[in-house]
């Protein structure tokens, strides 16, 4: 990763388009974690839902702060692969890979890059729905994070519920339109020891947090 | 304009308004110390908020003519895209939506290039007619009179009536085109519409018995009203000689109208808060909410203390008397 490039994308590009532009209401900042090793977890409706769940950190702490993103998009031509690395430094996440079996006639694992992550103290956002979807809509999660938090099983998971910037830029679609954002942050979960229940406590958390939005409806 | 230049009124105007937020620093400072345990989180972060927005108001206001209309521009950005957030839009109309907030920055250069006539009905007019030709472009027809009739809706708050502030802001008498009347009027509007929401709240408060509008906004009171309006008439009658061309009977009405229709611009915001189910509309301003909390009932005494003023004089703008 390229730091002061890096630093200078947060502060003097994304920070005014997401705080002015946009305008970001943030609840429960505290909850973040300081420190890796840490996931953190939200729902997924626009590109600026990394940019903005970076921006929740202090500049210090961004530099141990590594989005996964599919290899498939952001690494499809030189330059956004550039962007993407070196830049906003995601871990990227071969999706072809899921589910594939190696030479050796072991499953590989895609998410290797997480627990590699965890392991150097990284603090890795994860979003569970793999794709942003329809706008401002919750998807169902796919149960990786299970897979990875089973591994690592003292790794705390922040959830953090975003609201708005589906609207703002949703997915296939270029014009960026003003809404005020909302970033809802929740308490830290664990692994539960089982899958189900707790990919169960993830999808709770989520929309107990989706429920402090204000969604007005005529 | 800029600080040397400001009429002294305006500047020993602007030391009152300073003056006025220490004694309110210090009245919660002196609450703290004789009663620890009362809970005066809001009341502090409220005054705390008041500092903030009279520093930013001051600095637009006295940098240049150029920053007070950007400045101004931005408040009614923040303040639309506080509506637009709280409202229902359909996802369909985001380049409608769009196009509403491209109205901001031409309004705002009507006005810089003191074009009244464009002005007053560039979106009454033109706006009203040209968002939903782009809304029939895309052809939802599902909710379409609910989504004109809302962008509509907001913009005409929002950006219309906010935007009198600022041609306030740029007015020259016509006998007297190097006169700076313009600093004194937005400060005498601003000034008395904030003084007259804190005096009804506080009259109301200490007073306040029999409710005026109880299904709409349930804390406000005939005792409230009546005290604000008293109140503001009185400061209005000192401040109108000193910051404006009125004479004591002017000011005076000007006062009663600001504390009057200032009370339904706020009252209007709390049916449509209530309306989308929130209660504030934003949380910008700790202790106030969003900024269309605070600029609510700035959207009805701006464009009616504006035509009174313009009634009143004669002025000098581009397509009036030629300038």
């Amino acid at each position: 990763m390229h730091h002061t490039l890096r630093y200078l994308f947060f502060n003097g590009i994304a920070r005014p388009l997401l705080l002015i532009l946009i305008g970001l209401n943030v609840r429960r900042r505290h909850l973040l974690p300081a420190r890796g090793p840490a996931l953190l977890i939200a729902n997924h409706n626009s590109h600026l839902d990394t940019l903005m769940l970076m921006l929740l950190f202090s500049s210090k702490t961004r530099r141990r702060v590594r989005p996964v993103a599919a290899a498939d998009y952001f690494l499809k031509n030189r330059v956004l692969a550039w962007f993407a690395t070196r830049i906003i430094g995601i871990l990227p996440i071969e999706r072809s890979n899921i589910g594939r079996t190696g030479s050796d006639g072991q499953r590989v694992d895609p998410l290797l890059v997480v627990t590699e992550a965890l392991d150097r103290e990284e603090i890795v956002i994860l979003f569970p729905e793999g794709t942003r979807g329809d706008p401002e809509q919750l998807g169902t999660f796919q149960s990786g994070v299970a897979h990875i938090v089973r591994k690592r099983p003292r790794v705390p998971v922040t959830p953090v519920f975003i609201h708005g910037l589906g609207k703002a830029l949703p997915r296939g679609e270029a014009l960026l339109v003003p809404f005020f954002c909302d970033a809802f942050v929740g308490e830290p979960i664990f692994w539960t020891g089982d899958r189900a229940s707790f990919m169960n406590k993830v999808h709770d958390c989520i929309t107990t947090l989706a429920g402090e939005a204000n969604r007005p409806t005529w | 304009m800029n600080w040397s230049t400001l009429p002294s009124t305006v500047r020993w105007t602007i030391a009152g308004i300073f003056a006025l937020l220490v004694v309110a620093s210090l009245v919660v400072r002196t609450i703290r110390r004789a009663k620890p345990d009362a809970n005066l989180g809001e009341l502090a972060a409220r005054v705390r908020s008041w500092w903030v927005m009279v520093i930013v108001f001051v600095i637009a206001m006295v940098l240049s003519r150029t920053v007070s209309l950007v400045f101004f521009a931005f408040v009614s950005f923040l303040a639309l895209k506080e509506y637009f957030s709280n409202t229902p839009v359909r996802l369909e109309d985001r380049r409608p939506l769009f196009w509403a907030y491209l109205a901001i920055p031409l309004q705002y250069y009507w006005i810089g290039i003191e074009w009244y006539g464009l002005f007053i009905i560039f979106i009454p007019v033109y706006c009203f007619l040209a968002i939903p030709i782009r809304m029939l472009v895309i052809g939802q027809t599902d909710g379409y009179l609910r989504a004109a009739a809302t962008i509509h809706w907001g913009l005409m708050i929002c950006v219309f009536c906010l935007s009198h502030a600022a041609f306030l802001l740029i007015l020259r008498p016509a006998d007297d085109v190097t006169m700076l009347a313009g600093p004194g009027l937005v400060l005498f509007l601003v000034v008395l519409t904030q003084l007259n929401d804190v005096a009804q709240y506080i009259w109301g408060k200490s007073l306040g018995k029999h409710r005026i509008v109880p299904r709409v906004s349930p804390g406000k009171t005939w005792e409230g009203f009546l005290g604000g309006a008293v109140t503001t008439t009185a400061l209005a009658c000192f401040l109108g000689p000193t910051l404006t061309p009125m004479t004591i009977a002017q000011s005076a009405i000007a006062g009663a109208l600001i504390a009057v229709v200032g009370f339904f611009g706020d009252i209007n915001l709390s049916a449509l808060k209530r309306d989308v189910g929130i209660k504030d509309s934003g949380s910008l301003l700790p202790g106030h909410g969003g900024i269309l909390d605070r600029v609510d009932s700035l959207t009805y005494t701006a464009p009616i203390f504006f035509h009174y003023v313009y009634y009143l004089f004669r002025w000098q703008t581009f397509g009036t008397t030629g300038g």
